[in-house]
């Protein structure tokens, strides 16, 4: 069903979702090559007659793994806000600390888990039951984080929220 | 609750299906009815335009992406996988011939926060890049607290060289006898213990003529993947052949960079090796190679 060439195929997708999920193209690229020799690595799932058919969805869920061990490992151990936890009410700013981000600067400042969601509905066109299977999660969960994800990227635009930090320009 | 409440419309529109009116995974009958209704609710209406501007902002910022042309490192992590044997072959070349290789340069921050580590990628991927990635940045980070000591460079110094072997090996769990590089030019200075990701870690202080200092760090916690308990410093790769191509199957020479800090490093077996420095690549793959050749000459 997939041949050898299909990673390479894959590659302009893979990149162009890691860049807006990594936020600069070096990790993103660190994140692709990972995505790719893990995929190797595991090619007996999706090579010839393996069980993957939807190729899209388990590279995809391939590269939400390692990001999401990726960014967990060097910290301290932070546990995942619950989808019930209300977001944390920043106080309205006045002045001149009133910063409306462009927005990559806003894309970072999301929490990744929706983050992804927002990223591929907008850039791979995945139905809501494709994010479900790529990320592992209820359908339900991915339309609260979507709702989340998309009214705080709003806000964050339009200069509602304080920003948490100042984006350096890359 | 706003005062003036919308007109109501039977079903109501939920959030999730405002989303899918912006997503176009309503039906057809569905999405005209929100739409109609839209009209007389201007704040759903914005947001629906909003969220319709994120998209296409999202795809006018990253599609450009499409059309880049990749690096060569994803490039080849694309193709088919060269058989290991060549691949072994490659890392062994790729030692000799570190400074003209091409493919380095990359960064390797796990996160935005971790300092930037430039990878090369030429031996076989045999640990996972991010547990090959932190040991280096460790390795690093180590040398670059040490090395500019004037003081108290080691906690055991070379006079002492038989109780930093000893207490070293104790605290380590196998025989740390750091190996002797007077042929490269390096003479030892002593050594200390560290934390590592796990558990400690050795480093071992050496300085050149001129007062250059090189370190080589050692960790025994990247484990999982070795196989051989008997490896040691002292000898450890079990098989007596003295070149990378013969050598235990982890075996990958990787090369990063972080500030002024170039770092050579490889796994063995259990353990995981890390030469830095401030000198050029060229000079710490020789180094690179004599560790490597003591640490695999047959017992003496």
């Amino acid at each position: 069903m997939h041949d050898d060439q299909t990673l390479l195929s894959w590659v302009p997708r893979l990149r162009r979702y890691a860049r807006a999920l990594a936020g600069n193209r070096d990790d993103a690229d660190d994140l692709v090559q990972d995505t790719l020799e893990r995929a190797w690595s595991k090619s007996a799932l999706w090579r010839g007659s393996g069980e993957v058919r939807d190729m899209r969805a388990w590279l995809f869920s391939v590269m939400h793994n390692l990001h999401v061990d990726g960014i967990r490992r060097p910290k301290l151990a932070t546990v995942l806000m619950d989808d019930d936890t209300p977001d944390v009410a920043v106080a309205p700013t006045q002045g001149e600390r009133l910063a409306v981000l462009d927005l990559q600067g806003a894309l970072d400042l999301l929490p990744v888990e929706q983050k992804e969601i927002v990223l591929l509905i907008a850039l791979e066109d995945m139905s809501y039951a494709e994010v479900a299977a790529t990320l592992g999660i209820p359908v339900g969960t991915v339309m609260s984080r979507l709702s989340r994800g998309r009214e705080r990227l709003r806000s964050l635009m339009e200069g509602r929220d304080e920003p948490v930090r100042l984006k350096v320009v890359k | 609750m706003t005062p003036n409440p919308p007109p109501p419309l039977f079903p109501p529109i939920t959030e999730a299906e405002l989303h899918a009116l912006v997503d176009g995974q309503l039906t057809a009958e569905r999405q005209r009815e929100i739409e109609a209704a839209l009209a007389s609710r201007p704040d759903e209406a914005s947001r629906v335009e909003s969220y319709r501007a994120q998209k296409r902002e999202l795809r006018a910022l990253f599609d450009p992406v499409l059309d880049e042309t990749p690096p060569q490192r994803v490039l080849r992590a694309a193709q088919p996988r060269t058989p290991w044997y060549l691949q072994r072959l490659a890392a062994g070349i790729a030692i000799a011939l570190v400074s003209g290789a091409t493919g380095w340069g990359l960064h390797g921050g796990v996160s935005n926060m971790a300092p930037s580590i430039a990878l090369g990628q030429q031996g076989p991927a045999s640990i996972t890049m991010t547990s090959a990635t932190g040991f280096a940045q460790r390795a690093a980070v180590a040398h670059a607290v040490y090395s500019p000591e004037q003081r108290r460079p080691v906690e055991v110094d070379a006079a002492h060289e038989d109780q930093l072997i000893a207490w070293l090996s104790k605290r380590m769990g196998a025989p740390m006898k750091p190996p002797h590089l007077q042929a490269v030019g390096y003479a030892l200075e002593g050594g200390r213990l560290l934390p590592g990701g796990q558990g400690p870690v050795a480093q071992f202080m050496y300085r050149d003529e001129s007062g250059s200092r090189l370190t080589l760090y050692v960790s025994n916690e990247i484990g999982e993947l070795g196989t051989s308990s008997d490896t040691s410093l002292g000898k450890a790769a079990s098989t007596s052949a003295n070149t990378p191509t013969g050598a235990n199957q982890d075996t990958a020479f990787r090369f990063a960079r972080e500030g002024k800090v170039n770092v050579f490093y490889w796994v063995e077996g259990p353990f995981g090796y890390a030469i830095s420095a401030d000198a050029d690549r060229a000079a710490l793959a020789r180094v690179s190679g004599e560790v490597y050749r003591q640490l695999n000459a047959t017992v003496r």
